[in-house]
């Protein structure tokens, strides 16, 4: 590989400076565990590497039971489960920060470099899809706000604009009775990429019995995570009952466009999105209802 | 862990006891040396330029860009080897196999498999190195890939050598083939034995390409001096066979050809091809420099020895009494780029655990667009196991037989004839399969649902060969010992016991050493599950010649015949005068003073190997939703013959499970249909980790082996046997659908489930 250049910007608006000085040849980089696995791997190039673990902003987790909770781009994962808060309140989140890679790569890894390495199967995305977050954006021309679900546009590709870096990720809080899960289907116990990957959360009403809301979102079934806004909906006044939870799954089924590759193959992928709908539903009733 | 079967009757003092690894203290400190950690004066960094195309005629080659890149030395390719400048009278019958070696390292006319390495380049870094590569230009006629023996073997297959004929039985065919060769063994009367069977089952199985896995990749650093000795440092399982195939390739004396084997992360039979070494040396012969060369990962699978995939059929006769009676078996094995499957291992193995009285073993070597396959461990046993015990098993599952029983109805013992030939000495089957049957284990019940239980045997020959040992006797009472067999499995350990306990002296005064080829007698490699038994007796009979020497020394000094003195456990003795005394201690400290000092040494080629038998026992959970197979409970059980370190037995027979499992499970090189490796990482090539696996139990058994001093058999390589086919008969069984290839993924077992 050839060399590239190195900076550590200390504020957002010197990172946002780095990055624009290099334009699409500039790369962001928090853990490091997919950027420098690629430039070394030749998958991809960049002339100047910025790495924004010393902005505060991106290194801070903050919650507020109203506005809900506000992670820094370049938090690790361990630092999601370590904390009270989010392990009270976000446990679907906790599922996914708790299973990327390994203990190791959770002590580097940020939910933020997930959301912008934007692969189709990023364990991350799907439960914030799920919990319906926004992805905070700062560049050049200022700042914006983007729906998690919107953000990404294709493999490793997302909307980011050269210059434009990942501030945070707003989580909102979560609503009374609710709950939510991730699950992913690997052929091992970790260390693996998903062959499928669900995040359901779940609002129901103040008997338990009845959902008032829903959100399913899908991992590596299609070019970029999925939201499968129908079978979340489909769920919305229903009683909670096997039918309904079927009923979401068959649409969630419906909406994975997956490819065959050394990881599965489509028949597998589309029966297994099914599989893990119908049980990430049910663990995010049982949490709405504090059972588990 | 259960406890141990301990049937042979004699006691020692040091062997069979679990001592500290000498390499202990180097190895968790991080200070051992491999071949990586190499650093010479004016050392470049090589890189090699591999073929992106599964099959590939080359039509030229430009180097010249990257010969002219700044900080580049030196660039190779397949012109600089010595087979480019020897014709075909040189060379004679040796044509072709030189021919073969030559192109294994560089690619002449044709690319074989994607990783095949077309040119190398060695530069004053592995950046800039990594840079020139990329400026060689290639240009490539594509050709179709032949990826399977299935593919391979029909009649208008792409052919990858056009001037490859199968040696059919020994003849010449007279069209070009991918098939190398066909062989066969036969015994008594098929259709006889037929006829006689009550039932008849017949079935065919495919498994994948697996590797075997080992952390450290392949290195090679090579210096070649201006005088013509060449000093080649690598991660080899065998420095004495790299020394023969990196002189055969560069046409080089033996005699200038110097190996040291560094220490070795891993090599289960992969790690005895020289793929690194002649290039690497070329590169220094040409920049006059000394020049490592490193595999990465991808590398390493794209272009090193993966075990061949493999299609079989197996059609078994069995009496309702549980006979055998008949096997007739078909065995196709994926060579890789060149001639040379362990298929001939694989159709001796496939009958080997039992008494066969009528039985045809037909073996097909094919040659396909992969690297080129090496040993892996019991090579070509698994896969016969996996395809022969399968049948056995939905044999005793349709007869309502015990599998245990069955096969005690029919297991190889002292006597029985291989359908190859050899007969059987002592072995220790039954009493495997009598310590399963009275294994906790296997007596107890499994219940739930989606659970199933598999049971498989297992056979390895194990090997003899050539080692050489040296042994000199410090003042201070201890001995050095110096051998020519990379330690992979704890060998300097289990080396050192048998010196020790032939000297009569403390483990710990036995300091092992491994080293270069010009420092000890010729040492085959460690591989063949030979190293505890034939570089042991080899250290056992330069111990007796140690011996020798202070019973001549003693009687030297005390000025007595050499026949009044004896030597037991370590202490010289005047056979009638109890004054003369002297520990081997004792002695040794006198040694500069009366003669000089003393050292044994020996060159041994045993034959005495004592084949190795396994049986294991295997639990599983499928979940129905998804075809996910859990690892609920594992035992294997084994005859060690004398296990010398029975911790690192145990550890040989965990690790071989471990293999297995995965071979079993999820491991297959998965290529996409121009014949490129899609999976050539440790993230989607799908290894087990630690959170897959249970603790996998372990029982040996100890039937002493009569062709070794201390009883020793191999243990290396048979517990990868029995994994295969146990695995998938307990899938079985709890999905209630035979699985006949492998790997049993999640995705397959759903499909075979649905």
């Amino acid at each position: 590989m050839e060399a590239v250049e190195f900076t550590t910007p200390k504020t957002i608006d010197e990172a946002v400076q780095a990055m624009a000085s290099k334009g699409d040849r500039a790369r962001a980089l928090a853990g490091g565990t997919d950027l420098l696995v690629q430039l070394r791997g030749g998958r991809r190039s960049a002339d100047l590497v910025v790495d924004l673990k010393d902005v505060p902003e991106l290194n801070e987790i903050s919650y507020n039971a109203s506005s809900g909770l506000t992670i820094g781009a370049a938090t690790p994962c361990y630092r999601l489960y370590a904390d009270a808060n989010v392990a009270a309140n976000y446990p679907g989140l906790v599922d996914s920060a708790s299973l990327i890679g390994s203990i190791q790569i959770q002590g580097r890894a940020s939910l933020g470099g997930n959301l912008c390495n934007s692969a189709p199967s990023a364990d991350a995305i799907p439960p914030m899809i799920a919990l319906g977050s926004v992805a905070n954006v700062v560049g050049p021309n200022g700042s914006r706000q983007i729906p998690v679900e919107d953000f990404c546009t294709g493999p490793g590709r997302n909307v980011l604009e050269p210059g434009e870096i990942l501030v945070s990720i707003n989580v909102p809080a979560p609503p009374a009775n609710s709950g939510a899960s991730y699950l992913r289907f690997i052929p091992r116990n970790e260390m693996d990429i998903a062959v499928a990957g669900v995040g359901s959360a779940v609002v129901l009403d103040g008997s338990g019995q009845n959902f008032v809301s829903a959100r399913i979102s899908l991992a590596s079934v299609a070019p970029t995570p999925v939201f499968c806004k129908a079978a979340g909906d489909s769920l919305a006044g229903k009683a909670v009952s096997d039918e309904a939870i079927e009923e979401a799954a068959r649409l969630a089924m419906e909406d994975a466009k997956p490819i065959t590759d050394m990881r599965g193959t489509i028949r597998q992928r589309i029966h297994l999105v099914g599989v893990l709908t119908r049980r990430t539903l049910n663990i995010a009733i049982q949490r709405a209802r504090g059972e588990e | 862990m259960a406890s141990n079967i301990v049937l042979s009757e004699v006691e020692y003092n040091v062997v069979g006891k679990r001592h500290l690894r000498p390499d202990g203290v180097d190895k968790v400190t991080g200070r051992a040396q491999y071949g990586a950690d190499v650093q010479l004066t004016g050392l470049l960094q090589g890189k090699v330029l591999r073929s992106p195309h599964a099959h590939a005629r080359i039509k030229s080659i430009d180097t010249s860009a990257a010969e002219a890149y700044p900080g580049v030395h030196a660039v190779v390719t397949a012109a600089d080897l010595s087979f480019a400048s020897l014709s075909r009278e040189q060379l004679g019958g040796d044509y072709q196999r030189v021919k073969f070696a030559s192109n294994h390292v560089l690619a002449s006319e044709k690319a074989l498999f994607k990783g095949h390495p077309i040119a190398a380049v060695a530069a004053e870094s592995q950046h800039v190195a990594e840079e020139a590569v990329k400026l060689i230009k290639v240009e490539y006629e594509v050709l179709p890939p032949a990826m399977t023996v299935r593919q391979a073997m029909e009649p208008n297959a792409s052919l990858l050598h056009e001037d490859l004929f199968t040696s059919e039985l020994g003849e010449l065919s007279d069209k070009p083939s991918n098939v190398a060769s066909h062989m066969a063994f036969e015994t008594g009367d098929l259709e006889q034995g037929v006829q006689q069977a009550d039932v008849v089952l017949e079935r065919e199985f495919e498994t994948a390409s697996v590797h075997q896995g080992y952390i450290e990749p392949h290195n090679s650093t090579a210096f070649w001096n201006t005088d013509g000795q060449l000093n080649i440092w690598c991660s080899t399982q065998g420095p004495f066979v790299v020394r023969t195939s990196v002189a055969d390739i560069l046409r080089h004396p033996v005699s200038r050809v110097k190996v040291t084997p560094m220490e070795i992360g891993g090599g289960f039979g992969g790690k005895i091809t020289a793929y690194l070494e002649p290039i690497a040396a070329l590169l220094s012969r040409k920049s006059g420099r000394p020049v490592k060369v490193l595999m990465s990962r991808t590398e390493v699978f794209e272009a090193s020895g993966p075990a061949p995939g493999t299609w079989m059929k197996v059609k078994l006769g069995v009496t309702n009494e549980g006979k055998i009676t008949a096997a007739d078996i078909f065995l196709a094995f994926e060579a890789g780029a060149f001639p040379g499957s362990p298929v001939m291992q694989g159709a001796a193995c496939a009958l080997a655990c039992y008494d066969v009285p009528n039985a045809r073993i037909n073996g097909y070597d094919v040659v396909v667009n992969k690297p080129k396959t090496a040993a892996y461990r019991a090579p070509g046993s698994p896969q016969a196991a996996f395809a022969v015990e399968s049948v056995i098993d939905e044999i005793c599952e349709q007869m309502g037989m015990d599998p245990v029983e069955f096969r005690l109805r029919n297991a190889s013992r002292e006597g029985v004839r291989r359908v190859e030939g050899p007969v059987f000495r002592r072995i220790g089957l039954v009493e495997c399969l009598e310590a399963v049957r009275n294994h906790d284990h296997y007596k107890a019940p499994l219940e739930g649902p989606n659970r199933g239980r598999g049971v498989a045997a297992g056979f390895w020959f194990n090997r003899g060969f050539q080692s050489a040992v040296n042994i000199s006797v410090n003042p201070d009472g201890t001995v050095n010992l110096i051998e020519g067999s990379v330690d992979i499995g704890g060998s300097r350990a289990s080396i050192a016991q048998q010196a020790a306990e032939t000297l009569g002296i403390a483990y710990e005064d036995v300091k092992p050493t491994v080293v270069d080829t010009d420092s000890i007698g010729y040492t085959m490699v460690t591989g063949g599950s030979r190293t505890t038994f034939a570089t042991g007796w080899a250290a056992i009979e330069a111990a007796e010649d140690v011996k020798t020497q202070m019973v001549e020394r003693a009687a030297r000094i005390w000025d007595t015949p050499i026949e009044d003195v004896q030597y037991i456990d370590g202490v010289l003795s005047h056979k009638s005068d109890p004054e003369l005394r002297m520990t081997f201690r004792e002695l040794a400290r006198q040694l500069l003073g009366t003669g000089g000092g003393i050292t044994g040494a020996s060159n041994v080629d045993p034959s005495g190997e004592g084949n190795g038998f396994g049986v294991h026992i295997v639990d599983v959970e499928v979940d129905p939703d998804t075809g996910k197979t859990t690892i609920l409970r594992y035992t294997a059980v084994q005859d060690a013959g004398k296990a010398i370190h029975p911790s690192y037995v145990e550890g040989q027979m965990q690790g071989g499970v471990v293999q297995g499992i995965g071979w079993a499970l999820n491991e297959e090189y998965f290529f996409n249909d121009q014949g490129q490796m899609m999976n050539s990482s440790f993230l989607d090539y799908r290894m087990p980790t630690a959170l897959d696996l249970p603790m996998i139990d372990t029982v040996i058994v100890e039937v002493a082996n009569p062709g070794h001093p201390y009883g020793v058999r191999g243990v290396g390589e048979v517990p990868i046997v029995p994994p295969l086919a146990a695995i998938g008969s307990a899938i079985s069984h709890a999905v209630g659908q035979r699985i006949d290839r492998l790997p049993a993924n999640p995705g397959a077992v759903l499909e075979a489930m649905s």
